[in-house]
């Protein structure tokens, strides 16, 4: 694996994420850079058995975006993967686009569910690993939900229902970078410690840091390279704004597009940091 | 015309959501890839019946857990299932209606939302439990087809459309047994409805478990010369406008009779028809936007003014409204 030559993906994923929001005038920058690394692992990594030239492909490993205001590092994700033109990245938001305020898998090739509505993506992800499992598919089911999310109550119905189930081809993936609109998660509405949570849910349960892009490809791909009797929640330390000096940490960059001049800053910095 | 059930089978009671776990038995006998996803009612909605016969592994107990039951049908179905969810009315509408929405419509998957136990067939387990707005809540969602079967032969025939429909279909099925309608083999057609009597002094469009009250008010009026054509508008949505529209030309004046709340219900929608292509006056015998009651099936129809008397008196004010 060449570490650098993922790094720079993850760079050019953030180049697309913040353009993109800062043209279509509107959008969630914040959790869509903190999960920039995770989505790069999973698609360029070696991780995910995708195809873009075939979204449907039978076999294949499926993605669910449960947090889906985090559309666009999704879209950035996809065009850089081929599943459509990149230049198609400047209609975000914009009437006639496929690309949706968040994912419409009626519209993109590659998206395979709807989201949106939050707290919905680990259930969608639970069924399809126990459909995929009926029909003796072997391809594993990858969801990232993030921690704000997991205040939803039917998280932890799907977090039963996967353990019940014993769905070892099912990896759910926190973005847990600790911040949601109204402030810090813990001093929202505290969730307490994910890990410890689904842990007693009956989920085997890691830790990686979510922007070592490295760790996650080992983590996951460890994960499916061996038989599993259950679930695995895979709690990813993450920053909110990662990659932007001014708005990491910062829950006012949760659903805030860029004014151009601070585009024109963050793009300096991003390719700064890519020297 | 459609068959309709002989004298003798008529007289035999059975409730639709008796035809649920065996009609997907059936289905999934004939190859199809059915599963069914429940909330720890498999015994009251039958859809345990999948299970016990042979198909246990197509049939997903949840526990009480709605919104993960209608989540996970998404799931199967992404996976290549048509997916049937279970629960109560009340719980697999209701509470479950943004996953329903946003994921189940917004994604147009193979999904069949096909509870039990609605409308006040609930009965003693009162208000809480009897769901009036499920029909309301599914007719306003893009892409969702609405299915009220009248009895066990048009519930089973309305299971095998959702499952050979691809996309989203409501099934509202319910607890009570009611008398047989339809033949037993009986074929039915998303967005048809049925002229079960003809008559030409009113129509009487009705589903569900009205059918039974609207045949019974056509009958007593049948006694004081007033012929009245009742329809089974078992396809809420698509609605049939043609046969409908076909009727009023000769009756002009038309009663609709549901069990559910009279806002947005089967009324609503053949308002919504009529205000547009021929606008007759009408009466809705519905239940007049309030919650339910404990009490017996029977003695609920009358309270909520859904029985057949009802509906007596409602064509009687709709012929006197149209000058007839």
């Amino acid at each position: 694996m060449d570490t650098a030559a993922l790094q720079a993906k993850a760079t050019d994923i953030r180049r697309d994420i913040l353009t993109m929001i800062t043209e279509a005038g509107s959008g969630h920058p914040g959790g869509s850079l903190s999960c920039a690394d995770i989505l790069t692992a999973l698609y360029f990594g070696g991780v995910m058995n995708h195809d873009a030239s075939d979204p449907k492909m039978v076999g294949r490993d499926r993605f669910i975006l449960a947090k889906g205001h985090a559309a666009p590092a999704l879209y950035a994700t996809l065009a850089e993967a081929g599943y459509f033109p990149k230049e198609e990245i400047h209609t975000l938001r914009k009437l006639g686009t496929r690309l949706q305020g968040h994912p419409d898998s009626n519209l993109l090739p590659g998206v395979e569910v709807s989201t949106g509505s939050l707290g919905q993506g680990l259930s969608v992800a639970c069924g399809l690993a126990a459909g995929l499992r009926l029909s003796g598919e072997d391809g594993f089911v990858f969801t990232v939900l993030g921690d704000g999310e997991c205040e939803e109550g039917q998280v932890w119905e799907a977090a039963m229902f996967g353990a019940h189930k014993a769905l070892g081809r099912l990896v759910a993936i926190i973005d847990n970078n600790e911040l949601q609109i109204d402030g810090c998660i813990h001093d929202v509405c505290d969730p307490g410690d994910l890990g410890d949570k689904f842990a007693a849910f009956g989920w085997d349960v890691q830790r990686v840091d979510g922007h070592d892009i490295e760790a996650l490809v080992d983590v996951l791909s460890a994960r499916k390279a061996q038989e599993n009797a259950r679930p695995l929640a895979l709690i990813a330390k993450t920053v909110k704004g990662k990659g932007v000096s001014f708005m990491e940490n910062e829950a006012g960059w949760h659903g805030k597009a860029p004014k151009p001049e601070e585009l024109e800053a963050a793009l300096a910095e991003l390719a700064a940091a890519a020297e | 015309m459609v068959k309709l059930a002989s004298a003798e089978a008529a007289a035999q009671k059975k409730a639709t959501r008796a035809a649920y776990g065996a009609t997907l038995a059936e289905l999934a006998g004939e190859g199809l890839p059915v599963v069914a996803v429940d909330a720890d009612l498999t015994g009251s909605t039958t859809t345990k019946k999948l299970a016990d016969a042979g198909y246990a592994d197509r049939l997903f107990n949840c526990g009480i857990a709605e919104q993960n039951m209608i989540d996970v049908a998404a799931g199967l179905s992404l996976a290549g299932n048509i997916a049937f969810t279970g629960s109560f009315a009340v719980f697999g509408t209701g509470r479950t209606y943004d996953q329903i929405r946003n994921t189940v419509c917004y994604s147009n998957l193979n999904v069949k939302i096909a509870p039990t136990h609605a409308g006040i067939s609930v009965g003693p387990d009162g208000g809480s439990h009897q769901m009036l707005e499920d029909v309301s809540l599914m007719r306003g969602l893009p892409g969702m087809r609405v299915l009220v079967p009248a009895d066990y032969a048009a519930a089973r025939a309305a299971l095998r459309l959702a499952a050979k429909t691809p996309g989203p279909v409501y099934v509202r099925m319910g607890r009570a047994a009611v008398p047989c309608v339809y033949d037993d083999d009986v074929e039915l057609e998303i967005g048809r409805a049925y002229v079960l009597r003809e008559g030409a002094d009113v129509t009487i469009v009705a589903n569900g478990v009205e059918i039974r009250e609207a045949m019974a008010a056509a009958e007593a009026l049948a006694a004081e010369g007033i012929s009245a054509e009742v329809i089974d508008a078992f396809s809420v949505k698509p609605l049939d406008g043609e046969t409908i529209l076909a009727s009023v030309a000769k009756t002009r004046c038309v009663v609709v009779a549901e069990e559910h709340s009279v806002i947005g219900g089967l009324g609503s929608a053949v308002c919504e028809l009529l205000a547009a292509s021929d606008p007759v006056p009408v009466e809705q015998v519905a239940v007049r936007d309030r919650f339910g009651k404990s009490g017996e099936f029977e003695e609920l129809l009358a309270y909520f003014a859904i029985d057949a008397a009802s509906i007596v008196e409602a064509v009687k004010k709709v012929r006197e409204r149209a000058a007839l």
